[in-house]
């Protein structure tokens, strides 16, 4: 298989998140499927920055501890990723700046002669690049005058100049593919949400969501909607349930700090039946813990997160692609049953950038709750069989909508009479037995790798790619629940049909998808867990899995 | 719908001689007048926060939003911005957006949003069984502190002024007329509107011995100075012995946040459209 992988390091501040993007489309055009893991500090200048770009034949979503090039910006590039070297390892760098064995580029001396300011410095390293790589020179000129937003004449005659002074060393074969959307798992979030109807974004700062805050302002008049960034993460969810309550359909998005203080208008979105969907992205923890860096730890926190019991539908996508899809059904699951409606990801796949194919994405659907048939009085919580009240809302003629946190009658006028209370909570976990049925028409849950394998290892999120790929070496199955809440118990038990072995891998310290599986009878005792902020790499996890299996 | 009963037949349960009730009598007569004035009360929403004023939702028979303590002001926020056409009244308690929510408020002073803000500002926590709020008098003893508050109140007036407030107004339960004036007046106004009621609570806070003497209507007074508008503000600081002014002490035009933040809603097919071309972009 075509498989090579390319790192590019710098001080933070040299852009290494923009030049691994290049690198990521010339490997695209060349037609690979394409990876990037993006590892930063939180801080805004100096700091190591790294990305390493993998293109693959297949669908990949991990990167191998080796890679075939490495682009250096600064010397500490190279001090600290010496161990990702082979005798193969190509190394680009900027001769100015850095002492190396391999090709050096005097960047200076070219933006000099090109009259160019030191940032376009960058596109002299990725022309040397291209060229050690055997990319030819039209590649080069279409990727950057499809992907550099100004001055691509300039940044090509820089690109040009390094280009012709480095040798090729690594000859990086023509992959198979048409060159494919790719995006990052934010932004494939916020184009799901946006295929599901959303109308407003709300939401406050916080790595590692706030690429989706981003993403949305940037392109909201492009998609219609309203991105508000107001004063904290309380008022953002009021003001999301207020849209809601308007009719229009609203998400917020935060990590866990930020998920804490809206935990009480979750409880509220829960009585007040309200929908709403929640993007968390998972960074490590506790409290303000490693803000750029990731983790898998918020699972039991959202499926219990507010007070009160309520239903919620909680998804966990593995990739962009499934990113894509789920939240576009999160949107839609939340508005035909009126409730909160999570899409749980994390650092890695929120600001890592995939490929997607864009003939598996599927037609926009637009589902609802039944609407109101106009016939006085409206009842906003009437007790109907499903659960499902019908929807109004204010400025519709003679309705009187009436929503409450409060334990509330079927008008929604505050009661606390014992029976009512009991009526209407019993409507509320209705919700949750539809939403249950409603969920086994999807998929649901990934089964991969050799699906009658004995041992199996059952893992959630973006672990998903980690886990692929060790699995298609030691010919293991791959069990990954995409639904959460409600836990798709059946379908993990039909999974897990003929597994001896069932091994729980994730990225926190105390398995919490094991310990949510166990509440259902299905039981993982053998655990990988890592929980340093960075995610897997094939080959720990190769070495972890196979010293379980000696 | 027009003629409706503006009182559902829930049993109030407010403490006789609350002031809550001449605030509830004023919204009722409020509507009233939107309603003959031809304006639809099916594009009026009430929000309350929770507390004794809260109840109020329960008892107008108009669309509501019983939120949570001190969160009322951003959930009407985002009601005003979903729906720009529709009237948004924030009914609120002193320890709702004063104590509880105060972040709210001065965002939403600051934002310009057009909503009308109705403090009960009846100086107590009532429903809480009388503990301090923020505009208790110092040394008031409550029940969490009782050798008396250790802490000043703040002058919520002077703080709406510094906070970009458009619409400053101060009202008292005890006079209704001025209270309805000043709640149409802020209805009226085209931007975040503020109306402290003094408020009696009878049970914990009976202030009125304190308040009638005192209380006079503001005149010669330019409200649309906004340096004389802070010298009368300061009169009274919710504290001293002083005259209490009541009345509009600011009004200024400004734009208002929910119309800077209009975005046009895309057919369908734009938006399918849109994610098309992005998706090409990035290929």
């Amino acid at each position: 298989m075509k498989d090579v992988s390319v790192l590019i390091g710098g001080k933070a501040g040299d852009g290494i998140n923009s030049a691994g993007t290049l690198v990521a489309q010339l490997l695209n055009y060349l037609g690979y499927a394409i990876y990037l893991y993006f590892d930063y500090p939180s801080l805004i200048r100096g700091g190591h920055n790294f990305a390493i770009i993998r293109g693959s034949e297949q669908s990949v979503g991990t990167c191998w501890n080796n890679v075939d090039f490495i682009l250096a910006l600064n010397n500490e590039t190279i001090e600290q990723h010496r161990d990702k070297c082979t005798r193969e390892t190509a190394i680009i760098f900027n001769a100015d700046l850095v002492k190396s064995a391999g090709q050096g580029i005097p960047v200076q001396a070219i933006l000099t002669g090109e009259k160019a300011p030191a940032i376009m410095g960058n596109s002299a390293i990725i022309g040397g690049f291209a060229k050690a790589a055997g990319i030819e020179w039209d590649v080069v000129e279409a990727v950057f005058k499809a992907h550099l937003p100004k001055e691509v004449d300039l940044n090509l005659n820089v690109a040009k100049r390094a280009y012709d002074q480095v040798e090729n060393v690594h000859l990086v074969s023509k992959g198979i593919k048409p060159p494919r959307p790719i995006l990052t798992g934010n932004e494939a979030i916020g184009l799901g949400m946006v295929k599901g109807g959303l109308d407003a974004y709300v939401s406050y700062p916080m790595t590692p969501s706030s690429s989706l805050l981003h993403f949305l302002a940037e392109h909201q008049e492009r998609f219609g909607i309203t991105v508000v960034h107001p004063e904290n993460e309380i008022a953002v969810i009021l003001m999301a349930l207020g849209f809601a309550y308007a009719g229009k359909r609203s998400a917020v998005g935060t990590s866990g700090g930020g998920f804490c203080l809206m935990t009480e208008g979750l409880s509220l979105a829960g009585m007040a039946e309200l929908p709403l969907v929640l993007v968390v992205s998972q960074r490590t923890g506790p409290s303000t813990g490693l803000p750029t860096y990731t983790a898998q730890s918020e699972l039991q926190f959202i499926v219990h997160a507010g007070q009160g019991e309520y239903p919620r539908l909680i998804v966990a996508p593995g990739d962009a692609q499934e990113a894509l899809f789920w939240s576009e059904i999160a949107m839609n699951m939340a508005w035909k049953f009126q409730i909160p409606s999570f899409i749980l990801t994390d650092k890695t796949l929120s600001e890592g950038t995939y490929s997607v194919d864009p003939a598996a994405i599927s037609d926009d659907q637009r589902e609802e709750s039944p609407g109101w048939s106009g016939t006085a009085p409206y009842l906003r919580y009437a007790d109907v069989p499903s659960g499902i009240s019908p929807l109004a809302f204010p400025g519709m003629k003679d309705a009187v909508i009436k929503v409450n946190s409060y334990a509330h009658d079927e008008a929604g006028i505050t009661s606390e009479a014992a029976d009512l209370v009991v009526q209407m909570t019993k409507k509320r976990l209705r919700k949750w037995e539809g939403l249950a049925e409603e969920m086994q028409q999807y998929p649901g849950i990934n089964i991969s790798g050799v699906p009658d394998a004995s041992t199996a290892l059952l893992c959630w999120g973006s672990t998903k790619g980690v886990c692929n790929e060790i699995a298609s070496l030691l010919g293991l199955r791959v069990i990954q629940p995409v639904i959460l809440s409600p836990f798709p118990v059946v379908k993990v038990k039909k999974a897990i049909a003929g597994v001896t072995r069932l091994i729980a891998v994730e990225e926190n310290a105390t398995a919490q998808l094991a310990t949510l599986a166990g509440q259902y009878g299905i039981v993982a005792e053998e655990r990988i867990l890592r929980y340093d902020g960075r995610p897997f790499s094939p080959d720990d996890l190769l070495v972890k899995v196979k010293e379980m299996m000696v | 719908m027009t003629g409706r009963q503006i009182i559902t037949d829930t049993q109030n349960t407010w403490c006789p001689g609350c002031g809550n009730f001449s605030i509830q009598h004023t919204l009722k007569n409020v509507l009233t007048k939107m309603e003959q004035e031809g304006r639809s009360l099916d594009d009026v929403v009430l929000v309350s926060g929770i507390g004794c004023h809260a109840k109020i939702a329960d008892y107008l028979d108009i669309n509501s939003f019983y939120a949570l303590h001190g969160r009322t002001i951003p959930v009407a926020t985002g009601i005003k911005l979903g729906n720009p056409r529709l009237t948004v009244i924030c009914c609120t308690g002193d320890g709702d957006s004063y104590a509880e929510g105060l972040d709210h408020l001065i965002f939403a002073a600051k934002r310009n949003i057009d909503i009308t803000v109705i403090i009960h500002n009846n100086r107590v926590y009532g429903l809480t069984t009388g503990q301090y709020t923020p505009t208790s008098p110092l040394g008031f003893k409550g029940k969490s502190t009782p050798s008396g508050t250790a802490e000043y109140p703040f002058n919520p007036l002077e703080l709406m002024l510094a906070s970009g407030a458009t619409y400053v107004a101060r009202a008292y339960t005890k006079k209704m007329d001025l209270l309805m004036k000043l709640v149409l007046e802020g209805i009226a106004h085209k931007g975040f509107a503020f109306i402290d009621v003094l408020q009696i609570c009878a049970t914990f806070f009976p202030a009125a011995d304190y308040y009638t003497p005192r209380v006079y209507e503001l005149s010669d007074h330019d409200p649309t100075n906004f340096a004389s508008a802070c010298i009368k503000a300061r009169e009274w600081d919710y504290n001293s012995d002083a005259r209490i002014a009541l009345g509009t002490f600011f009004t200024r035009s400004l734009p208002c946040f929910d119309d800077k933040m209009a975005v046009h809603e895309s057919e369908e097919k734009d938006r399918k459209q849109a994610i098309r071309e992005l998706l090409l972009k990035r290929a």
